[in-house]
């Protein structure tokens, strides 16, 4: 509980000092004073803080209402026209239809659950194995931070080498000798085409064709595109030392005396970390899930400077989309449209998470 | 946990044999977790190497064949060519850099101090509509952003960018300073104002310089932040001479006739000073990485 939200610093809620019955000139105007410096003290906090807010309210959500409206305008070229399309929602229908944005929301949902999943998992286990006090901690620790101090479009341009069909990784498969070893098992060679591999697995068209009421209007390949595996390893080469330094940072602070009493009762290690440590965590892990899905949301310079919109759109995202659309082929409408499917996105997993961080904060 | 072995070995008693072979187990289990950090630290490492190795070749020998072997002909050329290509752009991102981090640190420590020590009706609900400025994905506000920005005779220009990374900054600064004031002594505050202190004067004799960690912490943040940036970057700034070196270097990247090692060379400049500022202050910029993630 804060302790300071129940004080109230706010000049109107303090009690005025009581002046006794007759009361002297001097302590009047000592009184009035006293008030008017209170008021002004009440005053300028509010003033101090209205143009960050000011500026906030225009970037934030004056943008946001602006892009809203263009989403259903007839704004599609170069001349602008605000004038609202009939239907209303025309636009937003329109991209739906598009085979792009289509599979731009398959790999919104596809990448942000991979990224999810290998940055938590990575950053989670380091912070296990940093946490049984091995010899040069703090090396490991900073070598796992250290991707998440680059930036993105680094991290694109080095993973599009190592990921490049003709070298990099696959070069690997060859030297070590790990190919000849599946020939000679009469397996095929390992030689993924990593970004540029067109191919969906798990493909489930047929399922959701017969489930979804507009299934016949999906003219993509619902599965998991092979080409975002190769993204989300970069995006979590990236950002798992960060997870890393979150639960760090919360293993810190559950006492040992809780670890003690644990093994008092006969518990092992394995079972400390399963039962009790973990388990504390959830806090943390909820923080770091919801940035990390923001991170995905948000990503777009790494695929621009590692693979691109991919063979079939395989590792395109819907701020490639939003991108191009508005800027190269200047449709604002459709543009923007995007963009504001994307925000509601954000919308619903950071409104309820700020929510109740606001309501635990007082 | 003792992982030593039994020193005298001289008793070969059964039960000797026994423990020893026990503790050689306890042993090999303590260095399990050790040897899965070696194995994630050459992964993570990994890329580093690449860039290294791969910069410092000459342009002859830098074949995509031969990625994985260091320079049989080390060469400062391809880092000589990069520097040539990618210094006015480093350039800009210093001008870019240094104004927006200062200001949006200083706003920050400002409104963090109001909003922690001078509440006001609704002033948690304005926190809070704040602090959803940082969740927003960008792509959606671009295009009003453009069309501001060209209003106020700022498009395309480096003080635009700047405009724009102090704006959408204050979220993030303003939440870090607003719970580093709430940690410190209420009692110092209330002092203060017996004391007669005004407003300001709180702030910049009492709890401004108490804060000087969470500026340096901020500070470091909004720096590798707006360094590492690239969707703005590419917005607001069209001439290529103008823009930030993140973006440059994506066009390094994706122009075929520069050679590899001169990408490779590029993107290791790119990355040097947040790598560096990472290096010798890295306590500070684990402490922003964990406070710019909010109190869950």
């Amino acid at each position: 509980m804060d302790p300071y939200t129940t004080e109230g610093h706010n000049v109107s809620t303090a009690p005025d000092p009581v002046p006794p019955d007759p009361v002297p000139a001097d302590t009047v105007k000592v009184d009035v004073l006293h008030r008017l410096r209170r008021l002004f003290s009440a005053a300028v906090s509010p003033l101090v803080l209205l143009p960050s807010l000011t500026a906030v309210g225009i970037f934030v959500y004056g943008f946001i209402g602006f892009t809203f409206w263009v989403s259903i305008s007839n704004w599609s070229t170069l001349k602008e026209d605000l004038s609202i399309r009939d239907p209303v929602l025309g636009n937003y229908a329109d991209i739906f239809q598009t085979t792009r944005f289509q599979a731009d929301i398959r790999n919104t949902f596809i990448f942000t659950a991979l990224f999810l999943a290998l940055a938590v998992a990575v950053g989670l286990g380091a912070a296990l194995l940093l946490d049984q006090k091995v010899r040069g901690r703090k090396f490991f620790r900073n070598v796992i931070l250290f991707p998440y101090a680059i930036s993105m479009v680094v991290t694109g341009v080095v993973w599009r080498w190592i990921f490049n069909p003709e070298a990099g990784v696959n070069l690997l498969f060859d030297v070590t000798g790990l190919n000849a070893l599946l020939r000679s098992a009469g397996v095929g060679e390992l030689h993924p085409g990593w970004t540029t591999d067109a191919s969906v697995w798990l493909q489930v068209n047929s399922v959701v064709e017969r489930l979804l009421p507009f299934g016949e209007e999906i003219s993509i390949q619902l599965g998991v595109p092979a080409a975002l595996v190769p993204v989300a390893i970069a995006a979590s080469w990236q950002v798992s030392g960060f997870v890393m330094a979150m639960y760090i940072g919360g293993m810190a602070t559950v006492p040992d005396s809780v670890r003690e009493a644990a093994r008092i009762d006969g518990a092992s290690e394995w079972q400390v970390y399963r039962r009790v440590v973990i388990p504390m965590m959830k806090p943390v892990t909820i923080t770091v899930l919801v940035i990390l899905l923001h991170i995905s949301l948000k990503t777009f310079d790494l695929v621009v400077a590692m693979a691109g919109p991919g063979p079939g759109f395989a590792t395109d995202l819907p701020s490639l989309y939003v991108f191009e659309t508005m800027f190269r082929a200047t449709r604002y409408n459709a543009g923007t449209a995007a963009a504001v499917v994307v925000l509601l996105f954000t919308v619903i997993v950071i409104v309820p998470y700020l929510v109740r961080a606001s309501r635990t904060d007082q | 946990m003792s992982t030593d072995l039994p020193r005298r070995a001289s008793d070969r008693t059964l039960a000797a044999t026994c423990t020893a072979v026990w503790r050689r187990l306890r042993a090999a289990n303590a260095w399990l977790p050790w040897f899965v950090l070696v194995l994630m630290a050459a992964f993570f490492l990994m890329p580093v190497y690449v860039l290294v190795m791969n910069g410092l070749k000459d342009s002859m020998s830098a074949e995509l064949s031969q990625m994985w072997l260091p320079p049989s002909r080390w060469s400062l050329g391809g880092f000589r060519e990069a520097w040539s290509r990618l210094s006015p752009n480093l350039g800009n991102s210093v001008q870019l850099v240094v104004p927006a981090t200062a200001v949006s640190t200083f706003l920050g420590a400002v409104n963090g101090y109001f909003f922690a020590k001078w509440r006001f009706r609704g002033s948690e609900l304005l926190l809070t509509l704040l602090l959803f400025g940082f969740f927003i994905p960008y792509q959606t506000i671009l295009l009003p952003l453009v069309r501001f920005l060209q209003w106020a005779g700022l498009y395309g220009s480096l003080p635009g960018l700047v405009l724009t990374h102090v704006v959408y900054g204050l979220p993030i600064t303003t939440l870090v300073f607003r719970n580093h004031f709430l940690t410190l002594p209420h009692g110092l505050f209330e002092a203060a104002r017996v004391d007669g202190a005004g407003p300001f004067r709180i702030f910049w004799s009492v709890f401004l310089p108490l804060s000087v960690p969470s500026i340096v912490v901020v500070a470091i943040f909004q720096f590798t932040n707006i360094w590492n940036e690239f969707l703005f970057a590419v917005t607001v700034v069209l001439d290529p001479t103008e823009q930030p070196v993140t973006v440059a270097l994506n066009n390094l990247s994706g122009t075929f006739s520069v050679d590899w090692n001169v990408v490779m060379a590029g993107a290791v400049t790119a990355a040097l000073p947040t790598a560096l500022v990472y290096i010798f202050l890295g306590r500070w910029f684990v402490k922003g990485v964990t406070a710019g993630a909010l109190k869950g």
